[in-house]
């Protein structure tokens, strides 16, 4: 059943928050501003009481799924436990009620918190300094592209257009070189799944700014010729970028900087626990090997006899890539969690969710089609292919009726290069209780999958909707409320 | 043993036997032996929580807290409790995109009506569901109107837009084809006629801001018309609080409507997270970059929610996408939605006309008892830029007073060395705002 | 699969009608196939040049998109305004949902297609 708008509660004269009295003179409008530049048409936002509201709000949650309600095991968005600590303490408010433009020696424990962070994400990286600015994964991606072209241009190497990109990417990666002004040009996978040394070398020109990679990469495994392919790209004049989505099965085992990286952005929202929202705000930090240093975006934050200050001194940035400082609540709770695990617990964190992913892989690999059958890393992609070739069952559908059953689905159809892709992340924080109930769910569906096809199919038939008709949306679209 | 991470020892036994590998190195047996890190981190071991409690309740106390006249892109406002308590509700901030909609109708839902939301205050058709902040939707818009004009080259910007979104938007297309010119301004607002005369085939868009940075409103009156008549985009950038008073965007004309929403329900936070916001013409509709969430219905004939529109996005476009973005700012959405619905119409206008009234009590003040000249004679909402003779030692003595008085522009404009930007919002009392006026007439001398 | 005798094909699965000097361009029922059901045809400007091989416009379905480039080179003279509305009348009949029509400036480009033998040929592969 589908829940009312809260535009359809409307009740007029309803209030639902109560404003101070005026205290100043109630100065007439037309005084202080001429009619002309006057709005018109109210605008038809709800009227409801304070209970209404939270009612509503209550309904909704009740009709959506966070880490909290269940296992999430989605390929690729490290969908661990969100710590409450780390709520509690970004709630202080003498980190919510600052000024982005108070003076600096009133802003210190933020300036502090900033500059600790980018320490401490850089010694996790073996990387030597960054940014938190900014606001998500692809908008690291961007300021790393950014930090690609500024590197060249400095160097006066304007022949460098293009960044290689593995065809296992995330999208975003392709989409972030081509707005940064680059060309993409795609490597293939090897049977390993991993980048192929020989084709890349064939792709590798001086007409190559560099490639991106994830390590992992998006099928779960370590792309172990790294220290190879690093070496063939910086003796061809290129640079690597690290697309930090899968740091999660690394930490404390390798760094980024280690294996030859310049360039990686982090996903605080993935590795770093802090909560998805919904679908934000994230936290993509950039952070770079010594010789990109000077590229970084202003200001830059730096630290004299632990005084910290701002600094926009600096010739060769890329320039201001946000309107402040990036998102400063989802760096609280990030620093509050590399508090808690310390150097044991990241590494431990890594361990368990490689250890996690294996076991899972090894319970369902007899059952369901694995591609790339040997150690994986923290996540694993498994195919649906057989499946949909004999029963007509697809990743979808093995996906809708995870949600009967009380799951969050994987990742499915990506990564592009595997056929109906099933893509399986469990995380850390689950517990092998939790993961043996979802073998024994999968092997249920597939035991459907097999006997019954038609009536899976029609799943999910327990949630709060059925199956929804995307076609009908994309072709008529309907994108807000109309009052009748 | 760590409260997030459940294996126990004896598990770790047992998992590793399936997996048939004796230890949990093993599995990491890919990565090169010149390489893999032998050592912990050099970072301290892991900490109780009541120890992280301390060290950042420490941490925030070194933050100094005051009475706020500052603005310039973020603004404190009320926000009422039940904002917090609804974002706090665990299926909303731990759950993920909604990309499985069946189990996701909650969040969907919370978003076509934020998209409602938006849709109504600019009075323009369509909404996505937010982007990073106001500075970053403007490159947004930029990139939508390059792809709508194709041909053109060039966007024209008002000089009394953010120098920061003026900023951001030169770093994101600082590597590729595309040309920006400033639009002069006369006493502080965008000027009709440097505008027309720069209007010509290769301008794709046309980008102001009102209340423009220095608070003063802007009347685009013949701006539409003469941006149209040339084919290009009008794109208008506006704190939201203000278009409970001000004519919005879509009475203008303009094409597209973006600005920062931080002012609905979110702390200040240093700078973020806030929202961009985005609005634009129903024409424009698969141009707009970002998530958005439709109508549609279930297979028994239900209403139900979607993520649509998605062949304009990176992970089906990948390098044609309209845009790279992935990870927007929901949950600051979701807390722009609750504030727009706990306020209502009726709230949202008060909030707007109540920092309108204060700011000009207190303008009414610093020009007629203290005499300091505004920078221009122009209307404003609830902020405002005065001169304030050694603006900078005045600014400081008043902080130690536990009250910001401003912001000082010198810092985006050296050559603006005394001009203050002052924002007077609701939430300040007249018992504040004449604290500001009784201390400032002390430290002048 | 239907594959009409008398047009020409590319390896990107667009199909190109000609009539005299124009060529009328749309893509092949293994395009429609392969994108399922489709939700959105981009129509391209008229007047607007196009280049051989290249992007003339897209086509949307709901999980994916798909350029379309153009057989031809030359400038785009008409498009298929029905497709506007009704973008499923590609999947209904992908032969008679031409999208856009190109008046060639080099009519000699056309010998560089497929015909429909080769192209069967080619989707066999």
């Amino acid at each position: 059943m589908s829940s009312k708008l809260i535009f359809e509660l409307n009740t007029e004269g309803r209030i639902g928050y109560r404003f101070p009295s005026l205290d100043v003179p109630e100065i007439p409008l037309d005084s202080m501003l001429k009619k002309d530049l006057f709005r018109q048409k109210p605008a038809a936002l709800p009227q409801v009481s304070e209970v209404d509201v939270i009612r509503h709000y209550t309904e909704l949650a009740s009709k959506s799924f966070g880490v909290d309600a269940g296992f999430y095991p989605l390929g690729s968005c490290t969908m661990k436990y969100n710590p409450k600590i780390n709520e509690d303490v970004a709630s202080f408010q003498g980190f919510a009620d600052i000024h982005p433009l108070q003076p600096l020696n009133t802003v210190q424990g933020t300036l502090e918190l900033i500059y600790k962070t980018t320490e401490s994400l850089c010694e996790i990286t073996g990387m030597k300094w960054g940014t938190l600015q900014p606001f998500a994964g692809a908008h690291g991606e961007f300021t790393g592209m950014k930090l690609f072209k500024a590197y060249f241009k400095k160097k006066g190497d304007t022949k460098r257009t293009k960044v290689l990109v593995p065809t296992s990417a995330h999208g975003t990666n392709p989409a972030s070189s081509h707005i940064s002004g680059f060309d993409v040009e795609e490597v293939q996978a090897d049977e390993r799944g991993l980048v192929s040394v020989s084709s890349l070398k064939e792709h590798l020109s001086d007409e190559v700014a560099g490639i991106m990679l994830t390590n992992p990469n998006t099928l779960g495994l370590f792309e172990k010729d790294i220290v190879e392919i690093a070496g063939l790209v910086h003796e061809a004049g290129g640079l690597l970028y690290y697309d930090g989505a899968n740091m999660n099965a690394i930490m404390g085992k390798v760094r980024p900087g280690d294996m030859g990286f310049d360039v990686i952005h982090l996903n605080l929202h993935k590795t770093f626990a802090t909560p998805h929202g919904g679908g934000g705000p994230g936290s993509g930090p950039v952070l770079v090997s010594d010789k990109l240093i000077p590229f970084l975006p202003v200001p830059d934050i730096t630290e004299h006899d632990g005084k910290y200050t701002l600094n926009y001194d600096k010739p060769d940035s890329i320039g201001r890539i946000s309107g402040f400082y990036g998102n400063i609540a989802v760096i609280v709770r990030a620093y509050a969690y590399i508090l808690t695990m310390g150097s044991d617990g990241l590494k431990k964190a890594s361990e368990m969710a490689v250890l996690n992913a294996n076991y899972l892989k090894e319970r369902l690999k007899k059952t369901y089609h694995l591609f790339y059958d040997t150690t994986c890393m923290h996540e694993f992609v498994l195919s649906a292919d057989t499946l949909h070739d004999e029963h007509g069952i697809s990743a979808l559908d093995v996906a809708k009726a995870l949600l009967d059953n009380g799951f969050h689905p994987m990742t499915i159809y990506f990564p592009l290069i595997v056929h109906e892709a099933m893509m399986i992340e469990p995380t850390e924080t689950e517990s092998k209780q939790t993961l043996d109930h979802f073998v024994d769910v999968m092997l249920k569906i597939y035991d459907e999958a097999v006997k019954n096809p038609e009536k899976l199919k029609e799943a999910p038939l327990h949630t709060p909707v059925k199956r929804i008709d995307e076609v009908l949306a994309a072709k008529n679209p309907v994108l807000r409320w109309v009052k009748e | 043993m760590f409260p997030y991470l459940p294996q126990t020892e004896g598990d770790i036994k047992e998992m590793l036997k399936v997996i048939g590998v004796e230890n949990v190195d093993d599995l990491f047996y890919d990565i090169p032996d010149t390489i893999v890190r032998k050592e912990l981190l050099s970072l301290p071991k892991g900490k109780s929580e009541y120890e992280v409690y301390k060290t950042m309740e420490a941490l925030a106390q070194k933050n100094k807290r005051g009475i706020s006249f500052l603005g310039c892109g973020s603004y404190d406002h009320l926000i009422p409790s039940v904002v917090k308590h609804v974002l706090q509700q665990p299926n909303f901030y731990t759950a993920y995109t909604p990309y499985q909609g069946e189990i996701s109708q909650g969040i969907l839902q919370s978003i076509f009506e934020f998209q409602t939301d938006i849709c109504e205050l600019t009075g323009l058709d369509v909404s996505n569901a937010s982007l990073y902040d106001g500075h970053t939707a403007a490159s947004e818009s930029v990139t939508m109107a390059l792809k709508t004009r194709k041909k053109a080259d060039t966007v024209l910007i008002s000089e009394t837009v953010h120098p920061n979104t003026l900023a951001v938007v030169e770093t994101f297309f600082s590597d590729v084809d595309v040309k920006f010119k400033m639009i002069k301004s006369e006493n502080y607002r965008t000027s009709l006629s440097d505008l027309k005369a720069q209007l010509d085939e290769s301008v794709a868009a046309v980008l102001v801001q009102t209340p423009n940075f220095f608070g003063w409103v802007e009347d685009f009156t013949g701006f539409a018309d003469a941006v149209h008549e040339n084919k290009s985009l009008f794109i208008i950038s506006s704190n939201p609080m203000t278009l409970g008073i001000l004519k919005p965007q879509g009475e203008w004309g303009a094409d597209i409507a973006i600005g920062d929403t931080q002012v609905f329900g979110l702390d200040k936070y240093f700078g973020g997270p806030s929202v961009g916001y985005m609005a634009a013409t129903s024409k424009l509709m698969r141009k707009v970059p970002g998530r958005i969430v439709g109508q549609t219905v279930d297979r028994d004939g239900d209403r139900a929610f979607v993520l649509t529109l998605q062949a304009r996005e990176q992970h089906i476009k990948r390098e044609r996408a309209t845009s790279n973005i992935c990870s927007n700012q929901a949950l600051a959405a979701l807390a722009n939605a609750v504030y727009m619905s706990t306020v209502g119409w009726s709230g949202l206008r008060e909030a707007a006309l109540q920092s309108t009234r204060k700011a000009h009590y207190l303008y009414k003040r610093l020009t007629e008892e203290l005499s300091l000249a505004p920078l221009a004679d122009n209307e404003f909402l609830y902020e405002f830029t005065v001169i304030i003779p050694d603006a900078e030692r005045v600014l400081a003595d008043l902080q130690k007073e536990g009250v910001y008085g401003g912001v000082a522009l010198k810092q985006f404009y050296p050559e603006m060395k005394d001009a203050v930007t002052i924002a007077v919002t609701e939430k300040r009392s007249k018992e504040e705002i004449d604290l500001f006026v009784d201390l400032l007439k002390r430290v002048l001398k | 699969m239907n594959v009409p005798e008398n047009l020409k094909y590319t390896e990107d699965h667009e199909w190109a009608r000609v009539e005299g000097k124009v060529a009328y361009v749309g893509i092949t029922d293994h395009a429609q196939q392969e994108l399922g059901d489709i939700v959105y045809v981009e129509l391209p400007d008229i007047d607007t040049e196009v280049e051989k091989d290249e992007e003339a416009t897209s086509i949307e379905s709901v999980k994916a998109a798909a350029p379309v480039n153009s057989p031809v080179s030359g400038k785009i003279v008409k498009v298929n305004e029905d497709l506007e509305d009704e973008a499923e009348l590609v999947n209904k009949d992908a032969y008679a949902a031409y999208i856009f029509a190109v008046e060639m400036s080099d009519p000699s480009e056309l010998d560089s297609l497929m015909d429909a033998a080769a192209y069967k040929k080619f989707l066999g592969k």
